[in-house]
């Protein structure tokens, strides 16, 4: 017998049979469709986790290097304060513009038209050129001056005010965020909760519209310094970089006038009294008057915080400070211990500029950042009744959305650099902060396809960029994670267990990864389960194959330590050093890491690199001779 | 005998919990309820809607929080993976399913009846969920799902 189902609406008959198979077929499409969606998911979390994990250790690693850049930022081409007295005509004087520059040409004081200019003139990819920027500086130095160290607002007369994040150098969201919300005007009140430099490429176009527009409406163009507004991040994360290779001679004067001006960028922003505006977070010492007090134009460059953590450390002793002499200390000569009111200074600012909210109550030293510390609910909320305050809006950390809501609605973390890691990483946001204070959040998402990528093809540019970044820093940990393989290993089969490996892989690296999902990616099975460990390296290899494997990693793994190295030391930014110099400088960073290095490998390595044997290294080439090189590039962007 | 069993037993307790942690943003054990289905299917597993929701009766708090515990969630899902439940769909099932829709069997389903099927019969599409598919999936020249050409693609993606 067949039975048959009639559909009234279509006039329809189909067999029972065929209806249930048609009902069977979609929920297994349907399974099988969640299923590839979670994956993607996953995939996509654990990519980003990848980047941050990596990223963070970075800012690990330059802990340890952070005393011997203290001591050699001492080194006479650079500690030098650009004279207090230089002023806009002399600029004029000094610096000429030829007829053949066709940007913009700015007149001071500045006015609307001018900051139209500039947007107009870097949608284009021009440059401004240096005598505008050394003036621009200077007038925003003159009047940041002028400015307490916590800035006070009102929303009065019905303003929206605006709070944007980090941008790191992404002149398209900062466009993008005008196009979407207006220029800042006095209608129209922005605050940018720092670090606009660094990682991206356009950090220098970023802070001179920034500072434009601060100097044409000043009461209604807010800026909050960021951790990454600070000398020694820039020579890491590629501000320095920029500005020596677009302004070539002038880039070191800007540089100066730049370390100046950051000094001088307010600490926070406080709107109605009620909502707290500052890059970082806070911690259970914080004290909003004493930072509105201190001298923060002092205090330039985060000092390492090895010297921080005894000050703290003396602080709990007794439970008040100890002073410490300032004169007899163990550090290298040409610098003396700071007094200990400036230790306090410094905790101060380093708690509002590095910390992170966490959801655990308590106030812990913040290990991955290795600075300021991580703030839980609590410290929130006694923060919150001691000053009066209903919100803190901070920065500071990436978040996919660009937004984060945490401690039950009283902090708001908000990022506007959107695609931070990679093409399709996360969304920008920003924040629009109504008169009742109640915040609206608006995101976005910059691309440079023109087809909007879908969903798949986001992850894998994401994955493949980031699993690119991890077999980097594998190849960069080779003989620490051989041995620690062949510890388990030990009859030498060249094979162990998945968990052995894993466990390998997280001591050597000290990345919290899901290193089991990960596998398949980074190392061969045999037949039986187990992990062959040595093929994590294939597909791997430097550039410049050496007899010198051990050193090759080192420097590998310090590629970007050395960069800044040779940054400081290379003072007229030509590009070469001497071999002396270099030499010198490898020995005193070698021994300061406590790594031994044969004198001999070292030279023949040097010599080989020499390539006109004329006595200079052109670093640049050098350090890319350690750049890790994959064998194998995945499709990485089709 | 007993070792080499808590062995694989240990292994496999890691391996949910690497997959928890991924989905573990403030890192305090504890995931949003929403993300179970992630969380599953990314250690392999393919439970339909139904069996999801069976599944989180028995991690989920005497009062709904919204957040599943870890340590509520390790037994269960260890038993799922020692059990082998929600057995993955081999590509040739799948591929007999999309046929089944496919009435005149010409190699493609036209985007109205992958519409009409996939947001009506089974376990309904969301109107998100559907887009998504037909955004990869979609011949936009044809209108058409050409459904081997879809499955190879995904299946590809995967190695």
């Amino acid at each position: 017998m067949c039975v048959f189902i009639v559909d009234y609406t279509t006039s329809m008959c189909t067999p029972l049979l065929s209806v249930l198979t048609a009902i069977r077929a979609a929920i297994l499409i349907q399974n099988w469709y969640r299923f590839t969606k979670a994956r993607l998911e996953t995939r996509r979390r654990y990519s980003l986790s990848i980047f941050q994990s990596i990223e963070y250790a970075d800012e690990q690693d330059q802990l340890q290097v952070c005393n011997f850049h203290f001591f050699l930022y001492k080194h006479p081409g650079v500690s030098q304060v650009v004279d207090e007295g230089l002023s806009l005509t002399e600029f004029e004087n000094k610096i000429d513009v030829p007829d053949s520059y066709y940007g913009p040409r700015l007149s001071f004081p500045l006015t609307v038209e001018d900051a139209n200019a500039l947007l107009h003139a870097f949608r284009n990819e021009q440059l401004l050129h240096a005598r505008y920027v050394l003036q621009l500086l200077c007038e925003t130095r003159r009047v940041l001056k002028e400015m307490p160290n916590i800035t006070h607002l009102s929303t009065s007369y019905s303003k929206e005010i605006t709070v944007c994040g980090d941008l790191h150098g992404n002149l398209d969201d900062l466009l993008l965020i005008f196009y979407k919300n207006g220029l800042p005007s006095e209608q129209n009140p922005y605050v940018f909760n720092g670090d606009f430099v660094d990682r991206g490429k356009n950090s220098m176009e970023i802070l001179i519209i920034l500072f434009a527009f601060l100097l044409i409406y000043p009461n209604d163009l807010h800026l909050n310094r960021g951790n990454h507004e600070d000398y020694i991040m820039n020579l890491r994360y590629g501000f320095t970089k920029e500005v020596s290779k677009k302004y070539k001679d002038h880039g070191k004067l800007i540089l100066c006038l730049l370390r100046d001006v950051f000094s001088w960028l307010p600490l926070a922003t406080i709107i109605d009294s009620k909502v707290l505006i500052l890059h970082g977070g806070i911690s259970d010492t914080t004290d909003l008057d004493f930072l509105n007090a201190l001298e923060r134009n002092e205090l330039k460059e985060r000092i390492p915080t090895t010297r921080l953590s005894k000050h703290i450390a003396n602080q709990n002793v007794a439970g008040k400070t100890q002073h410490i002499s300032s004169s007899g200390s163990t550090e290298p000569s040409g610098s003396n211990l700071p007094p200990d009111h400036a230790l306090e200074e410094w905790k101060q600012i380093l708690d509002i500029l590095w910390s992170d909210p966490r959801s655990q109550n308590g106030c812990t030293p913040n290990k991955s950042r290795g600075g300021g510390c991580y703030f839980g609910p609590d410290v929130t909320a006694k923060l919150f009744e001691r000053y009066n305050l209903k919100m803190l809006i901070r920065s500071h950390e990436f978040k996919p959305e660009g937004y984060e809501i945490s401690h039950d609605g009283k902090v708001i973390t908000i990022f506007s650099a959107s695609n931070y890691y990679e093409e399709g990483s996360n969304r920008g946001a920003y924040i629009k902060l109504n008169p009742e204070l109640i915040p609206r959040f608006v995101q976005y998402q910059v691309s440079k396809y023109t087809r909007r990528q879908n969903l798949q093809e986001r992850v894998g540019t994401i994955e493949s960029s980031a699993l690119k970044s991890l077999r980097e820093k594998i190849y960069a940990h080779r003989s620490e994670l051989t041995s620690a393989f062949a510890q388990y290993d030990l009859n030498s089969t060249g094979r162990i267990s998945v968990s052995d490996w894993a466990a390998a892989m997280e001591s050597v690296l000290q990345l919290e990864l899901p290193w089991r999902m990960l596998r398949a990616q980074l190392v061969q099975m045999t037949p039986n389960g187990e992990a062959d460990y040595m093929s994590c390296f294939y597909d791997l290899k430097i550039g410049q194959p050496t007899k010198e494997p051990a050193l090759v990693e080192t420097l590998c793994r310090y590629r970007r330590d050395l960069e800044i190295i040779f940054n400081i030391i290379d003072k007229d930014h030509s590009g070469l050093i001497s071999l002396e110099e270099f030499g010198q400088t490898w020995k005193l960073f070698a021994s300061h890491l406590g790594i031994d290095m044969y004198d001999e490998s070292l030279d023949k390595l040097v010599l080989s690199i020499d390539y006109n044997k004329d006595g200079h290294i052109d670093f640049n080439e050098f350090l890319e001779a350690f750049h890790v090189v994959h064998r194998l590039e995945k499709k990485a962007n089709s | 005998m007993a070792s080499r069993k808590d062995g694989a037993v240990a292994e496999i307790e890691k391996k949910i919990i690497e997959a928890f942690e991924v989905f573990d943003h403030e890192c305090n054990k504890t995931v949003d309820v929403r993300e179970i289905g992630s969380i599953v299917r990314s250690l392999g597993c393919f439970p339909t809607e139904a069996e999801l929701h069976e599944l989180l009766a028995k991690v989920e708090e005497e009062e709904p929080t919204g957040y599943i515990n870890l340590e509520k969630f390790l037994p269960v899902m260890t038993k799922v993976l020692l059990d082998r439940s929600y057995q993955p769909i081999p590509e040739d099932v799948l591929l007999h399913a999309f046929e089944a829709l496919d009435e005149n069997k010409c190699g493609y389903i036209t985007k109205e009846e992958l519409i009409k099927y996939l947001t009506e019969e089974g376990e309904p599409f969301t109107e998100e969920e559907m887009e998504d598919m037909l955004s990869t999936a979609l011949d936009p020249e044809t209108n058409t799902v050409r459904y081997r050409d879809y499955i190879s693609m995904m299946i590809v993606d995967e190695t």
